[in-house]
């Protein structure tokens, strides 16, 4: 079996070239401008302002609030797109969309706003890259097709492999180093030759019991119990990308009272004539076959 | 005809110029980048020479001149174009062709476009870079060298291109001219509310002056309201768009009958 069956989904549309066409022109308006740029520029929003600080610095990537906040923060949009395009598409990359769009944004700033403007080195300011992760989480819902099994297996993989993955980037800043005689990792002598206005700030925070460990067991404990939250804040995302995906309008009556219309999605079908009936009593369906039947004879 | 269209289209035997015109995308999708642009470099030029003290004459002259230009270019922006979106409204709207009517929603999917893209500048590069100069340089007024460009010029300039969205649609298209969408009012109005809640902002930051913690519950209302933006690109507002042209689609080339185009009752 293809792997796609683009050929048959256009076969049954019935289109003619034109119209298929038209509809490919809806995928090149829709999905990058709109999808696209749209969750990158609202998950960049929502994961500076609530993990930012950790993802700015490379000495607040630390051993213990780093690692539980990020997947925690990072899971919740993949959670709403991965409902938006498995349920309406039956696409399994929400969470790589989002996570790759967020990376695009990251980089955008980084270069033209740290680097150019702010004059940070961008090792400095180098973000944490949960690609594999999203490729994890977006592989589960495909192989198990169950969004339950994907919150318990797939949000667990996602953020225990958070840290692992960082390794290769962020490992060598986790190295000691003495500097005037006191013992300090790489990352904390580069944040405090380069002092921003939150430094104080930011010491008293990541000063905290044993955030300044070097290894042991304190990053697996925290991974551990970020893939607990993660797994709840998923289940929460993924019913808010319902939320967000309804589509009804608020209809003016006669009588001029407000009322929900739901069914909007399902106009044209079979489904929505059964509910409310057609001028003709012929629903859509029955009427197309009908036609093509007359076709065929004549 | 089909010259406005990528890829051609006339030799294929249908004229796609009757569906589909990308000028207006292409003009303020670049429009829009040059402007952001053009302010983003003036930051660049003038941020550490005149933007450091706002007690200086200088930073009056050059920073909170920038201010009053924005303010008023935005103004101006918004009146010209919510008022020609307005003035040449269709008085026949429930009578569209359904061509017609698959141009208009892909003009529209244009509009949403650019909005998205202000909304890019305002919440994702303009929202971090002010983080970076906020950590660099202690804010001693809230007209700041990164706020007058962030706050002034580029969110003013998303909710005028979000309302312009929702105006046009009101005016051109069946569906909402007649209703109300839920979707489409979140995808605007929470974005929008983004402005007023920079209002919380610069009163916390004067009372507690927290320069610069991103992740600090000050900055939460921010967030939430951003989600909102969820409603657009990857929600109700495009599962519309979709059955709406699917149906029309169906009426144009599958010989289906008008009545599926009713949805909501005229």
């Amino acid at each position: 079996m293809a792997l796609f069956r683009t050929a048959e989904i256009i076969k049954a549309s019935k289109l003619p070239p034109e119209g298929v066409r038209l509809s490919r022109m809806i995928d090149a308006v829709y999905f990058l401008p709109i999808a696209y740029l749209g969750v990158f520029a609202t998950f960049h929003m929502h994961f500076d302002l609530l993990a930012g600080d950790w993802d700015f610095w490379i000495d607040w990537k630390d051993r213990q609030f780093w690692v539980t906040v990020t997947p925690i923060v990072e899971v919740m949009y993949p959670g709403a797109i991965m409902y938006y395009f498995w349920t309406f598409y039956r696409q399994p990359f929400g969470a790589t969309l989002s996570i790759t769009g967020l990376l695009v944004g990251k980089w955008i700033t980084i270069v033209f706003a740290w680097y150019w403007w702010a004059n940070f080195p961008a090792n400095f300011v180098m973000p944490a890259s949960m690609v594999s992760s999203a490729l994890i989480l977006d592989a589960t819902l495909l192989l198990t097709r169950s969004w339950m099994l994907t919150a318990i297996f797939g949000v667990w993989a996602f953020a225990m492999m958070f840290n692992p993955t960082q390794y290769a980037i962020f490992g060598y800043s986790h190295q000691p180093v003495v500097i005037d005689g006191q013992l300090m990792s790489l990352a904390d002598y580069m944040g405090f030759t380069f002092v921003r206005t939150g430094t104080p700030e930011y010491i008293r925070i990541i000063e905290v019991g044993s955030l300044r460990t070097f290894g042991g067991h304190t990053v697996w404990i925290s991974a551990f119990f970020s893939a607990f939250v993660s797994m709840l804040v998923f289940t929460i995302w993924w019913q808010i990308g319902h939320f967000v995906g309804q589509s009804f309008f608020w209809v003016k009556g006669k009588r001029g009272v407000m009322s929900r219309m739901n069914d909007t999605m399902i106009v044209g079908t079979d489904e929505f004539a059964q509910r409310h009936g057609t001028p003709d009593g012929i629903a859509p369906g029955a009427r197309v076959a009908a036609r093509t039947a007359a076709t065929t004879i004549s | 005809m089909a010259s406005t269209t990528w890829g051609g289209g006339a030799e294929r035997g249908y004229d796609m110029s009757l569906w589909y015109d990308s000028r207006p995308l292409k003009i303020g999708w670049f429009t829009m980048l040059a402007a952001v642009g053009a302010e983003v470099v003036f930051q660049r030029v003038f941020g550490y020479s005149h933007g450091l003290d706002s007690m200086t004459p200088e930073f009056e002259t050059v920073w909170m001149g920038l201010w009053r230009f924005n303010v008023i270019s935005n103004i101006i922006f918004s009146a010209a174009t919510l008022g020609w979106i307005w003035s040449t409204r269709d008085r026949n709207v429930a009578n569209v062709d359904p061509k017609t009517e698959l141009k208009r929603y892909f003009y529209w999917m244009m509009w949403l476009a650019i909005y998205v893209f202000g909304v890019y500048w305002a919440g994702s590069y303009t929202l971090e870079q002010d983080a970076s100069w906020h950590q660099v340089i202690i804010r001693d007024t809230s007209f700041t060298a990164s706020h007058i460009i962030a706050f002034y010029f580029t969110f003013p300039l998303y909710i005028t291109c979000g309302v312009a969205s929702y105006l046009y649609a009101m005016t051109r298209l069946p569906q909402f001219s007649k209703a109300v969408s839920f979707p489409l009012v979140g995808a605007i109005v929470g974005p929008m509310m983004i402005l007023p809640n920079v209002g919380l902002n610069e009163w916390g930051h004067a009372f507690w002056f927290v320069d610069e913690l991103f992740a600090a519950p000050l900055h939460w209302g921010f967030v939430t309201l951003g989600w909102c933006g969820l409603f657009g690109g990857t929600g109700g507002v495009a599962a519309q768009i979709v059955a709406r042209m699917s149906n029309l689609c169906d009426v144009v080339w599958n010989n289906e009958s008008k009545d599926c185009l009713h949805v909501i009752p005229y």
